[in-house]
């Protein structure tokens, strides 16, 4: 890999061991990878952020990082941590686990980190533009900006991601480079999607479908950013799915070429049959919206249906501090509150640990969360759109 | 033997071979440096100061943190040799200071072996 003056003299450790050590990371990545030279980075977003996933040896890494003086380059982000940085106790997270979260949150803020902890970034303050170079981790995020955004990532590791912020640049491969953003299988929708729990279906569906292929979708008649969102979720957790494009909704669709790849056609049974296999459960004890972390215009729909109403079971709406503020503001906390749900910060229902706080059976809208609860959390999945979900706790 | 080199250093020891890819995260134990993957052709073994040999790294990207959790407790391995070396493992390797070499061809080596490694210049040896 060609290298300059300046990124020689780092490998050398002329800028101290923790640069040379995460130049070395990225180094390395780039000759697997095949990297011609580093780029440089628009933006990060860190994986690796709650104490369930990374334990006792992601934080002492991160705090001895820390200890040793880095300094991040660029704006960069955090993925959501294990619980609600600020409402932890009274939402019931085990004091150990709160410890031990806090002290990783501390190390990254001492490294320049913006401790926003969130899966959509981009709805927080971290929007990149279209083709811009960035490094994100998440896969819905990641997901999101390649896809919807037409920025350029790949899937970044904790400590790749955490690199790329130290040193500003990331190795070129994959994603960064033109000819690696083209579809090689088109989906033609032959059903309309109704909600997010749709999108997250048809996401899960043909994720399961490419594993990790850049597929086209053609017959998607309209879809806003949460349906989007919703869609490249499920796709990235069922399948490994990175970028998609989706003719007349996402920038790079209309200059894909899509002759003589191969076709998959997606209609009403499908879509079904997958409603069926993510409901491995019966009657939810808690429903949880906000995979990824719910816009502001979820949180007003949500609230909107709750109002004037009391629920009998706790129902709680992941988000970022960012969309909670606003929500506040605009009464929507009022309202979801006051019938007895709640918006949680900084987490959510995959890396938190739901399965120690007595949940059994979880409702939720994502095809994401429907595809990692079982595993993760030990959770039964009650699979539905809003108004079935919220039925079922009132 | 000559490979690639993904994390500088030298070492030597006693080769532990496995024919299957490793899983860090869930597939060994940070604190103790044994096995713990049921089923796995290692269970139950301890990677501690050995030289680890095996294909390549599987599973959890949050593995290299085990890694560097296996170095921190003074519990890794002195040295690793893969086949081909992914990201999980050479983000693990490069973050601990473990010495690694991939592109070997790991057939030759069995468990027992002593081996020297010299990272820096790509080469495995083996000692009488």
């Amino acid at each position: 890999m060609y290298l300059t003056r300046e990124e020689e003299f780092i490998l050398n450790g002329e800028k101290g061991e923790v640069y040379e050590k995460v130049f070395r990371l990225l180094v390395r990545l780039g000759d697997i990878y095949g990297a011609d030279k580093m780029i440089p980075v628009g933006s990060v977003q860190v994986a690796g952020v709650s104490y369930k996933s990374i334990g006792d040896p992601g934080r002492d890494f991160l705090e001895d990082f820390a200890e040793k003086g880095a300094k991040v380059k660029v704006l960069t982000f955090l993925n959501p941590a294990g619980m609600d940085m600020e409402n932890w106790k009274e939402l019931g997270f085990p004091k150990d686990f709160a410890e031990n979260q806090i002290r990783i949150m501390n190390a990254f803020k001492k490294m320049g980190i913006v401790v926003t902890a969130t899966c959509t970034p981009y709805l927080a303050g971290n929007l990149p533009r279209f083709g811009e170079h960035i490094a994100w981790s998440e896969s819905s995020a990641v997901s999101f900006s390649n896809s919807v955004i037409g920025a350029r990532t790949n899937r970044e590791g904790g400590p790749s991601a955490l690199a790329a912020a130290l040193c500003g640049v990331t190795p070129n491969y994959g994603l960064h480079l033109d000819e690696n953003r083209k579809p090689n299988i088109v989906i033609n929708v032959g059903v309309e999607l109704k909600c997010n729990s749709d999108f997250g279906a048809l996401g899960y569906h043909v994720g399961k479908l490419v594993k990790n292929k850049i597929p086209y979708f053609k017959g998607i008649k309209d879809a806003n950013t949460d349906n989007l969102k919703a869609l490249g979720a499920a796709m990235a957790a069922s399948g490994a799915v990175a970028l998609y494009h989706a003719e007349n909704l996402t920038p790079e669709a209309k200059i894909m070429e899509t002759k003589g790849l191969e076709n998959v056609d997606v209609t009403s049974k499908e879509i079904k049959e997958t409603y069926e296999k993510l409901n491995t459960g019966k009657d939810a004890d808690i429903v949880i919206l906000g995979c990824p972390h719910a816009s502001l215009r979820e949180i007003a729909t949500v609230a909107e249906k709750l109002r004037g109403k009391k629920l009998s079971k706790p129902l709680w709406i992941c988000t970022s501090k960012a969309m909670k503020e606003t929500a506040t503001i605009m009464g929507y906390t009022d309202i979801i509150e006051k019938a007895g749900g709640k918006i949680v910060c900084d987490t959510c229902m995959v890396v938190s640990p739901i399965e120690k706080m007595g949940y059994k059976t979880t409702g939720v809208n994502s095809g994401k969360a429907a595809n990692y609860l079982p595993g993760f959390c030990k959770q039964k999945v009650v699979f539905n759109n809003i108004d079935e979900l919220i039925k079922g706790v009132l | 033997m000559k490979g690639r080199m993904i994390s500088l250093g030298t070492a030597e020891g006693e080769a532990i071979v496995s024919k299957e890819p490793i899983g860090f995260y869930g597939g060994i134990d940070a604190k103790t440096g044994i096995v713990i993957e049921k089923g796995h052709e290692l269970e139950g073994k301890c990677v501690k100061d050995k030289i680890l040999v095996f294909p390549r790294g599987k599973g959890s990207t949050v593995g290299s943190y085990v890694i560097y959790g296996l170095k921190m407790n003074g519990v890794a391995p002195k040295a690793i040799i893969n086949k081909e070396t992914e990201t999980i493992v050479a983000t693990g390797v490069i973050l601990a200071g473990i010495p690694c070499i991939d592109k070997i061809d790991i057939e030759n080596i069995k468990t027992g072996d002593k081996l020297k490694v010299e990272a820096d210049k790509g080469i495995v040896e083996k000692l009488k």
